[in-house]
């Protein structure tokens, strides 16, 4: 930890402070007053000082960030593709931007990154720095915070925004820690304070239960991991300008504890983040078979089938496909949900879908009361013959986009 | 208590001793935090912080599996598990549950300084304990809290402690020569990743389902003297613990405002399937 009581060029070694120590902990070294470890941060040195050469950074109370300017996103990457997480955060971050009159940068990390680099400047960043060697082709912890460190120390932002991917969970609180500043967790709202300019992190907590607002008053970057297809993707503009500087990479200067062995990609085809359409069945299913009859709609609809929490802890369905606060967030075009009650928890993870239709057997069910359209019937009588109809259309031969 | 020159499976690497005859165990660390049982929890206007008490509390259920994959390690390789815990005295349950589990010794970080912590704070607070209260060889924590949700305090912990962190871990599937190789969830597959120990980790559910407390174990709870650890041993400056040392600030604490909604209709299955398939043409979905 750096001591917050710094000693200025001003100090003639007078030694008035060192008899003022309560703590014994300053000594005079080199016609300097040094501050030793023993220093309790009292603030009895300060006023003493007869030269003004003592400053104590304070805890409490605003300070001058002026120098601090910029809305700065990690450009997360997978085999030199930019993840789509980034190009939400730069929509976000040229609106912030726009409001508070500053640049949008990006960093990207990773080997082969060319495209990726202009990707991200039609995406809207007015600069980019790009870290770009063989040794960062997959993702480590410790050479990818040390870089993504030095970048935000060298472009100075006020503001600092990370994917919520599982990546971004992981080296977002490496960063910020090493940067000594705050970060707030998978935010679903960004919002700058018109009266301080602060950024205002709203995020889930209590299992979306409750909502919180929070900024970082006292420490550049304001830091926050932002949850994925919640903010609104920047449109790819190849008029926007901006400038891609490419930095060296030294591996040897860099730390690697960690290797990777191996890496196995997910087995199935479509995945529910990125599906337009999603089909979710809930514990309203009654047995594991149902999945088989969510699987057909979702075919016949061209989508992915999700699953509220409840189902996958009984183990009817894997993992990848839980849609919730403790699954994926999804934001399809449709959200049908089958037997699904729809608790807080499944809600904060799809109610920003476009058309949210509801199958369910009570009317008193939350999920229909944030439903487009919220049919009560028993969803075994009504999919079979909602997937009748579309197959019924699909072999009529109507054209559709 | 601890003996100044413990033997551990990380010091033995680092000072090269080669072979040896001496059965090295593990020093396990669990962090654990004690929650509200219920995540339906009230909160006060004034000061924007949650009202915690006369809600009964739990340890956080992914920090059940954090202790189920250090009991497990200690199994395989021996050694010994801690379970430290910051928070108000009433969280020393918390510790006396996961010595009832099988740990061999609960460590409780209590100050009134410490409250009002934020994810940095609390990480900052969490090393120094970890540092003050011996070697350790692994610390392991889970996922995240079911009150603050963020994951953070493990990865942040690990950069005060400038140890390497693995978070999301799946299956351990090995401990060797001062390394462990291991398997960990990301979003798109799953990773297998070596790493020298120490070594800071968060565990998801994959790890296997944690074991309940046994007779045994809860007699041993029960007897348990809970090491309290208060700033009078950390030494630490006040103005860098708890609210006062958060970067963050919580400014604004409320309840979500529901989604809109639309219509809620009834019928027989075939008017409801019309209805829907008729919404679906609207939305240009068919």
């Amino acid at each position: 930890m750096s001591k917050p009581v710094n000693v200025g060029d001003a100090c003639t070694g007078c030694g008035v402070c060192v008899s003022a120590c309560p703590f014994g902990a300053i000594t005079i070294t080199g016609n300097k007053a040094l501050i030793g470890d023993a220093c309790r941060v009292c603030g009895i040195c300060e006023p003493v000082c007869p030269v003004k050469a003592i400053t104590i950074k304070k805890a409490e109370g605003p300070q001058s960030f002026a120098d601090w300017r910029g809305i700065l996103v990690y450009a997360e990457q997978r085999d030199s593709r930019v993840h789509p997480v980034a190009y939400e955060l730069l929509g976000k971050g040229r609106e912030l931007a726009t409001t508070l009159g500053e640049p949008v940068y990006a960093v990207v990390i990773g080997s082969g990154l060319a495209n990726a680099a202009e990707e991200l400047v039609k995406r809207g960043a007015d600069k980019v720095l790009v870290y770009d060697h063989p040794s960062l082709v997959t993702y480590r912890d410790d050479p990818y915070s040390q870089i993504l460190t030095e970048a935000t120390k060298e472009l100075k932002p006020s503001i600092f925004l990370i994917g919520a991917t599982s990546i971004g969970r992981t080296l977002g609180p490496r960063v910020a820690a090493k940067l000594k500043t705050g970060l707030t967790a998978d935010c679903t709202s960004l919002d700058i304070d018109p009266e301080t300019r602060l950024l205002l992190q709203t995020r889930p907590a209590y299992g979306g239960n409750i909502m919180a607002t929070i900024y970082t008053q006292n420490s550049r970057p304001q830091m926050a991991t932002v949850r994925y297809k919640v903010m609104t993707e920047a449109a790819a503009d190849p008029a926007h300008r901006g400038e891609i500087i490419k930095k060296p990479v030294d591996p040897a200067r860099l730390q690697d504890r960690v290797k990777v062995l191996a890496f196995e990609a997910a087995k199935e085809q479509v995945s529910i983040v990125d599906a337009d359409i999603v089909v979710s069945g809930g514990k309203g299913l009654g047995e594991p078979k149902g999945f088989e009859l969510m699987k057909q709609l979702a075919e016949a609809l061209g989508g992915a089938v999700g699953a509220s929490r409840p189902t996958v802890d009984e183990g009817w369905i894997d993992y990848r496909h839980q849609v919730g606060l403790s699954g994926r967030t999804v934001r399809p075009k449709l959200y049908l949900a089958c037997g699904i009650s729809g608790a807080v928890q499944h809600q904060a993870g799809m109610k920003t879908s476009d058309v949210i239709i509801a199958i369910n057997k009570d009317r008193e069910a939350p999920i229909c009361r944030i439903s487009t359209l919220a049919a009560v019937g028993d969803l075994y009588e009504v999919v079979p013959r909602l997937i009748e109809k579309i197959k019924e259309q699909k072999t009529s031969g109507t054209p559709q986009s | 208590m601890y003996l100044p020159f413990y033997t551990t499976a990380s010091s033995l690497l680092s000072t090269n001793s080669g072979e040896t005859s001496l059965t090295v165990g593990l020093n396990i660390v669990i962090c654990i935090k004690q929650v509200p049982e219920t995540t339906e929890v009230e909160f006060d206007k004034e000061t924007g912080r949650l009202k915690r008490e006369g809600v009964a509390a739990v340890i956080n259920p992914f920090d059940e599996y954090a202790i189920e994959t250090g009991l497990r390690l200690k199994e395989k390789h021996g050694g010994a598990v801690k379970a430290i815990s910051m928070g108000p005295p009433m969280a020393e349950q918390a510790l006396r549950d996961a010595i009832a589990m099988g740990c061999d010794e609960g460590i409780l970080v209590s100050d009134r300084v410490f409250g009002g912590a934020d994810t940095w704070a609390t990480s900052l607070t969490l090393a120094k304990a970890i540092q003050l209260t011996g070697p350790h060889d692994i610390i392991i924590c889970g996922l995240k809290t079911t009150d603050g949700d963020t994951g953070q305090t493990g990865p942040e912990m690990a950069e005060h402690l400038g140890e390497s962190c693995i978070s999301y871990v799946s299956q351990i599937l090995g401990v060797e020569d001062g390394k462990v190789t291991l398997k960990r969830n990301l979003d798109d597959g799953v990773e297998t990743l070596e790493a020298p120990l120490p070594l800071i980790i968060t565990v998801s559910k994959d790890v296997g389902q944690p074991r309940l407390a046994t007779l045994r174990g809860r007699l041993a709870a029960k007897k348990a003297t809970i090491k309290v650890i208060t700033n009078k041993e950390m030494g630490m400056n006040p103005k860098e613990l708890g609210l006062d040392g958060s970067y963050t600030r919580v400014t604004k604490i409320f309840t979500p405002e529901p989604h809109a909604g639309g219509e809620v209709i009834e019928g027989t299955p075939d008017q409801l399937a019309d209805a829907i398939y008729r919404k679906l043409k609207e939305a240009k979905i068919v």
